[in-house]
């Protein structure tokens, strides 16, 4: 009887009040909102896929005149000779050399500057410090491409009298340069978001500032750190105007620092300036290349992930 | 204001222990704040004393003064002083290394913060930042420590399991091993069970007293029962001063101070 009673009066009241009904409009606004957010999402994704689709089909073709073997075997890379090689290795070798100099330059440096912005230095240097890093990290490549060729190549030779004007130790270094603020700013960050209760955990152990910032502060910030390494790599595999104007553009197979040596990107840039005919196999060299390029990178980026989730941070 | 006849040697003779340490006239400044107000009280050696007092009455503040953390904010201050015992120094003094302060005062946090390293690694954290580096030696500490904490049987076969994998009560009693790892002479805890569920909870208050044979404790505490439970002596604090300090018995049954009382009988906090 006193349930009836509430039932009915329920229904009188939402019937005649009506604010409990399913509102079409409000649902169709959301709808929409809905919808754009995924337009925007989705566009990101699909020039992603475009580029990985036009890198392929070029490739494909470039494939079906050099064999894959070939590409990854030969020892030399003259594509534009009347005997020509199509062999990728003198340009990865530049890669890997000038970027392994970066990041032996840009690694430590960087990670040095995070521990002492995050863990040491008092508010006011870390607020003059950063913008300073950031100013750096502004600077446009082709003048640190000129950097290297004219300043630190000249100095380099004072040392080494027998380095050429072109050289990956030049462009590697200054590529490092380049890159520190990169690293010092993620990894700062990374570090910064630690809680500040784990690290009182460790003083209180009787733990010094350092003790601290290595043995507890870096391991709970790894992910952060692993990205920022990361991002590091890909920016030294694919970096370009440093590499172009400093180390040469003379495809060598070389591990020697101090030669010169062209990269994957160097040789990009040349190809794309000249006037090769647009569908020769000399111009499709590029695209294979360039598949190179995002091949490597994509390795490290599905490193990267991969390292984050065995050391996912859980404060 | 402040009742606190305990400070007096002549006193000594009502309860048998030894002092472990006597606070003097300790007054503590965030910058310009004064959070900590002319505090006078003594630690009895082996013996655990709980703060109690309604929030932001000062007792985490009075708790950090004893491992020196206030140091590693800029513009904190102490005057005043804390006399440790045996050595009759003051630690808060400028010539004291906090560092030293901290190898043999440890702390057991509010939120349990297990270093992100495995198990046996966070236990040994401590007895490596002193340089102890034989693996024999770390080893027994380490299993010693776990064994004190009553987590021991809980871990011993997953000791370089990550120690974020364990649950928040063994997060708690791993953070406990940890600092009684290094032989601490006094142990803090800063609310240790507030994060915790009451199954949880009860170990830790078991382990606690279980602890009092070896160490001298000092815990803040939001609550009454467990200050009760746990403690031989309660000091109760109210807007950074020490109303009254005694014996849990006398706190809890007959306080001389009547905020203490109105405190405790919760007509007040």
């Amino acid at each position: 009887m006193y349930s009836k009673n509430i039932k009915s009066t329920c229904e009188k009241r939402s019937r005649s009040t009506g604010n409990l009904r399913y509102s079409y409009k409000r649902h169709l606004r959301e709808k929409f909102i809905e919808l754009l957010l995924l337009l925007a999402a989705f566009f990101s994704v699909l020039i992603t896929f475009s580029i990985v689709f036009m890198l392929i089909k070029e490739s494909i073709t470039f494939f079906q005149h050099v064999s894959i073997w070939e590409f990854l075997t030969d020892r030399q890379w003259t594509p534009l000779f009347d005997d020509a090689h199509y062999g990728i290795l003198p340009l990865v070798s530049g890669t890997v050399v000038s970027s392994a100099i970066a990041l032996l330059v840009a690694l430590p440096l960087g990670t040095t500057i995070a521990i002492y912005l995050s863990e040491f230095a008092s508010y006011t240097v870390r607020e003059i410090a950063k913008p300073f890093l950031e100013l750096l990290g502004g600077i446009p490549t082709i003048v640190y491409g000129y950097f290297a060729l004219l300043f630190v190549t000249p100095l380099l030779q004072i040392i080494i009298p027998d380095l050429p004007g072109f050289s990956l130790l030049s462009a590697g270094l200054v590529m490092g340069i380049m890159i520190i603020p990169y690293v010092s700013s993620m990894t700062e960050d990374a570090m910064r978001s630690v809680p500040m209760h784990l690290r009182e955990g460790s003083y209180a152990m009787g733990a010094t500032r350092f003790q601290t910032a290595i043995k507890v502060v870096m391991p709970a910030a790894f992910s952060g750190i692993a990205a920022a390494y990361i991002l590091a790599i890909s920016r030294a595999v694919g970096e370009t105007m440093v590499v172009a104007i400093a180390a040469g553009m003379q495809p060598n197979l070389t591990w020697n620092p101090t030669e010169q040596a062209a990269t994957i990107t160097a040789y990009i840039v040349q190809v794309s300036l000249g006037d090769l005919p647009h569908g020769s196999i000399g111009y499709q060299t590029i695209f294979a290349a360039g598949l190179t390029l995002l091949l490597i990178t994509l390795i490290f980026n599905i490193l990267g992930h991969l390292l984050r989730k065995r050391y996912r941070e859980t404060y | 204001m402040v009742k606190n006849n305990l400070v007096e040697p002549e006193a000594n003779s009502l309860f048998p222990t030894q002092y472990k340490s006597i606070v003097k006239n300790l007054n503590f400044y965030y910058g310009d704040f004064n959070a900590l107000r002319n505090i006078d009280m003594v630690l009895h050696e082996k013996q655990v004393t709980a703060l109690i007092g309604p929030s932001g009455c000062g007792k985490s503040t009075f708790l950090r003064c004893f491992n020196r953390m206030h140091d590693l904010y800029p513009g904190n201050r102490y005057e005043g002083e804390i006399i440790l015992y045996p050595d009759n120094e003051n630690i808060l003094s400028s010539h004291v290394d906090p560092i030293e302060v901290r190898m043999r005062i440890s702390m057991v946090f509010q939120k349990p913060n297990p270093f992100p390293k495995s198990i046996y690694e966070n236990v040994a954290y401590g007895l490596k930042v002193r340089g102890i580096k034989q693996r024999a030696m770390l080893d027994e500490k380490v299993e010693d420590a776990l064994r004190n904490a009553a987590l021991w049987d809980e871990v011993k076969d997953r000791l370089n399991d990550l120690a974020f994998n364990l649950s928040g009560g063994q997060q708690q009693r791993l953070c406990i091993a940890r600092a009684l790892a290094t032989d601490p002479e006094i142990l803090l805890f800063d609310e240790p069970t507030s994060a915790l569920d009451p199954i949880a909870t009860a170990s830790i208050e078991e382990l606690i007293a279980d602890l009092k044979n070896k160490v001298t404790i000092l815990i803040v505490t939001h609550n009454m029962q467990q200050a009760a439970r746990v403690s031989d002596y309660t000091a109760y604090m109210y807007l950074g001063q020490l109303i009254e300090f005694d014996t849990t018995d006398t706190i809890f049954i007959k306080p001389k101070n009547k905020q203490t009382e109105d405190y405790i009988t919760g007509r007040f906090g």
